[in-house]
């Protein structure tokens, strides 16, 4: 019987052959737009860490000017100084906790015909590794004693593991970065987080890092800072040590707390912190001291550009002129069948029977406009891709739930375009139709 | 004219397709009045003026990485070398390259002490080549002299004594007074260090284009003690390939213990910086153009259809007397009728969703002059839409009316 019907639909359909290749037509175009932008808006927003996204926790504290907040209305700073980032780490009330800080630094490969490069650095504790599940190639992270005393260790990243050793298994091997001798503990496997959430001060789809050093090498070796450094007040004194001593800010925290009691007591924790401090003639401002989980920081840090957003709702708006469309034009179309509709209902089919035969036709229009749909968004994507470059590489790809949300929307609108026109041709009354014609 | 009451009588039996239309039409225009809003708010901001001559700049990066490397002995070698070259018209060291969205800023106060107004701006330390590099105009004081220009590194605390500001730096510091009267004056910058303005310059943008002060720059005779170095370098009128060359070739055969980064130009460094907003634009411009195209074909579709079906009234309207101008023109003022409905719920969906944009995403407002020119566009589209199916219901030959089905 539904064998009978998606026949009849076919012969329905090809009647009017532009009509039905319009309508399926608007019906893909207003997929296509709204899955590129919705896409690149799942994807902007994707959880980086969903196994632990809310058991890690960026830390601020607000050391900032008596006069004024760091940001309206009352933000503490969305970093920490040199002087608080290793003060937490020493105390360590939490299992895992470490700071961090973007630098750079030429890295000499040795071999004929390599060239020296300039490597994004991340300054880290070796926690790090822990608690963001690094993936690790070969080698771990450094131990406990080195980030205490500052060793020349070194994990590299995949990439750069390639272009210094040709990607062979190189822990235990040397790397000359900024004219001194490191050595390799580790290597990361291919490691890509979308957003790097860790660190979203300079942008949250960054590319990760090069190579990864213990953070005390920031002091003993005078590392350039990167990324954005902030000051209420000028450092006082000379040289990189009163930059560090400083009330500059150039440096994240991060800690993770698997309870709400251990959050509780990490917060008492950076409260008391706080309040020592204040005694030192520290932290003139009221304590505002922040825990912010993964997804909130990325909320917080307004990690979907407001451009996406705007487009995604213009092509929902899009998507809702295509289906009018297609929804004026099935009833028009439907209207013209109401002679076809009265005979069938005078010889006996039932309106539930003639009910499912125009959603046959219905459906076969929205399956059509979908498919058409999913094949616009894949090129939407490639454009999107062109036009933006480098900022959205591995943010405009269709993936299996994505595709899934496109079928679903698809569906929802297939249904939505048919189910009034369908609903109103089904109740003529049997016999109206044939008295005139 | 006449016909109005009898076509709006005739719509009123097809209430639900005239509706349909009317409504894709309300929703079309809303999204073309605020796209559109959005495309010239981002041209306005890529149609800023840097300043700079864009065409004949770009930036070389150099990064030394030898033990014994020797920065101010390399880049004063450098500039020399670079200013020699017959394709260069000038260079400096610059700590931050203009549109590039990295640099430093600081504020400055007319009064000295903690807590007193400050002023942002933005930094570049250039030489006495400066200006001219840079390709910024003088419009009172004077330029550095050689002799003023001193080396800093990143724990230099104190700044030289002098400084140039841009125009509107210096009318945002000293409001009443004018350029020739600010010359002269000091500015305190870490609230309390002194500066003395020996110049104004007319127009450079600081590094950061979204930035609200973008206008406000100052120029400071420094040159940056670091390994880390960039280079810009202005070419000779129209040989900003030649000179890309001869830099590149110049820096990487000298032995010094660095390494050369790639150069970029400053039309590329321009379209990095507002790539995002030409990549709206684009995206945007093909959202109106499908959008428009598909409104029209819809129209074409509805009225074909409802022109078959009155095939036969058409007919007998022309047997009895009517031209195929009447028919055309009851056709035409049909649409005109129901896209007047759309337009309407058009201009308020337009204001509604504009106001929407500015609340949640700090858009600016919509100007409303969009509004009619928006509708005469969807007007115009409706017309030619509908033009086609009339013109064949005009043909429709009176003896239809005779035949049966």
């Amino acid at each position: 019987m539904w064998l009978y019907y998606t026949r009849l639909a076919w012969l329905s359909l090809k009647r009017h052959p532009l009509l039905s290749l319009l309508m399926s037509g608007a019906i893909a175009l207003g997929i296509g737009a709204a899955m590129t932008t919705i896409t690149i808006n799942y994807l902007m927003s994707a959880d980086p860490i969903p196994e632990k996204s809310d058991r890690l926790f960026y830390v601020q504290l607000d050391n900032w000017s008596p006069n004024e907040p760091y940001d309206e209305p009352n933000e503490p700073p969305d970093q920490l100084t040199y002087t608080d980032a290793t003060a937490l780490k020493a105390q360590a009330p939490a299992q895992l906790q470490t700071a961090l800080a973007q630098s750079g630094g030429v890295i000499e490969p040795q071999g004929l015909g390599k060239e020296p490069f300039l490597a994004r650095l991340r300054l880290t504790h070796n926690d790090f590794f822990t608690m963001f599940n690094s993936p690790f190639l070969y080698g771990q992270g450094w131990s406990d004693s080195a980030d205490e005393a500052g060793d020349r260790s070194i994990v590299l990243s995949k990439s750069a593991n390639e272009e210094i050793f040709a990607g062979e298994n190189s822990v235990g091997r040397t790397v000359r970065l900024e004219g001194k001798e490191f050595r390799v503990v580790g290597v990361l496997d291919e490691w890509v987080l979308k957003p790097r959430f860790y660190d979203v001060t300079t942008g949250a789809f960054n590319e990760m890092e090069d190579a990864y050093l213990p953070f005390k090498l920031k002091e003993t070796m005078e590392l350039p800072n990167s990324g954005n450094t902030n000051c209420w007040k000028m450092p006082e004194g000379e040289g990189f040590k009163s930059f560090l001593t400083s009330e500059c800010v150039n440096f994240q925290f991060w800690v993770q707390l698997d309870s709400a009691q251990e959050q509780q007591e990490y917060m008492s924790f950076l409260n008391a912190y706080v309040e020592e401090q204040k005694k030192l003639g520290r932290f003139p401002r009221p304590l505002n001291n922040r825990l912010t989980d993964v997804m909130g920081w990325m909320e917080h840090e307004n990690v979907v550009d407001d451009d996406a957003e705007v487009m995604m709702y213009l092509s929902l708006m899009f998507l809702a002129v295509c289906l009018l469309n297609t929804i004026g034009l099935l009833l028009t179309k439907f209207s013209f069948k109401t002679g076809e509709i009265a005979l069938r209902r005078a010889v006996g089919a039932t309106r539930m029977q003639l009910y499912q035969q125009q959603l046959v036709e219905t459906v076969f229009i929205g399956v059509a406009g979908g498919i058409g749909g999913l094949i616009l968004a894949a090129l939407g994507l490639l454009g999107i891709e062109y036009l933006y470059g480098d900022q959205v590489k591995d943010l405009a790809s269709l993936n299996l739930p994505l595709l899934g949300i496109g079928i679903l929307l698809a569906i929802i609108s297939s249904v939505l375009a048919g189910a009034y026109p369908t609903w109103r041709t089904c109740r003529i009354p049997p016999a109206s139709q044939l008295k005139s014609e | 004219m006449s016909q109005i009451g009898p076509i709006f009588r005739a719509l009123m039996r097809n209430k639900v397709g005239a509706l349909l239309i009317a409504l894709q039409v309300a929703v079309t225009m809303t999204i073309i009045v605020n796209a559109i809003h959005l495309i010239n708010a981002r041209g306005d901001l890529m149609g800023r003026s840097s300043g700079l001559d864009e065409a004949n700049q770009f930036y070389v990066t150099s990064v030394g990485y030898a033990n014994d490397f020797d920065a101010p002995y390399v880049i004063d070698t450098d500039l020399g070398g670079i200013r020699q070259l017959p394709s260069v018209d000038d260079a400096v060291q610059i700590n931050a390259i203009p549109m590039s969205n990295g640099g430093w800023s600081m504020g400055l106060q007319t009064k000295a002490g903690e807590g007193e107004n400050s002023v942002p701006t933005a930094l570049y330390m250039t030489d006495e080549h400066g200006l001219n590099t840079l390709d910024v105009e003088l419009i009172a004081g004077e330029n550095f002299k050689a002799t003023e220009i001193s080396y800093r590194d990143r724990n230099t605390r104190d700044w030289p004594q002098s400084v140039i500001l841009t125009e509107a730096l210096a009318k945002s510091l000293f409001p009443d007074l004018s350029p020739t009267e600010i010359v002269g004056q000091t500015v305190y910058i870490q609230s309390n260090e002194p500066l003395t303005i020996i110049g104004i310059m007319d127009h450079l943008q600081a590094p950061w284009t979204g930035w609200t002060t973008v206008n406000h720059s100052m120029l400071v005779p420094n040159k940056f003690d670091s390994p880390y170095s960039r280079y810009l370098v202005r070419a000779k009128p129209g040989q900003r390939e030649q000179a890309i060359e001869q830099v590149e070739q110049f820096m990487k055969q000298r032995e010094v213990g660095r390494m050369v980064r790639e150069t970029e130009t400053m039309t590329q460094v321009r379209m990095d910086s507002y790539r995002g907003d030409s990549a709206l634009q684009a995206i945007l411009w093909t959202i109106i153009v499908v959008l428009c195209i598909i409104t029209a074909l819809g129209i074409v579709g509805l009225v074909s259809f409802s022109i078959n079906r009155r095939r036969r009234q058409i007919g007998t309207r022309r047997a009895l007397g009517a031209q195929k101008a009447d028919i055309m023109s009851y056709f035409l003022t049909e649409n005109v009728m129901i896209t007047s409905v759309g337009v309407i719920l058009g201009i308020a969906g337009s204001i509604a969703l504009n106001m929407w944009l500015v609340s949640s995403f700090n858009l600016p407002r919509l100007s409303y002059i969009y509004l009619p020119i928006a509708m005469i566009a969807m007007w115009t589209i409706g017309l030619f839409a509908v033009w086609g199916p009339a013109l064949r219901a005009a043909q429709i030959s009176p003896a239809i009316a005779t035949r049966n089905v």
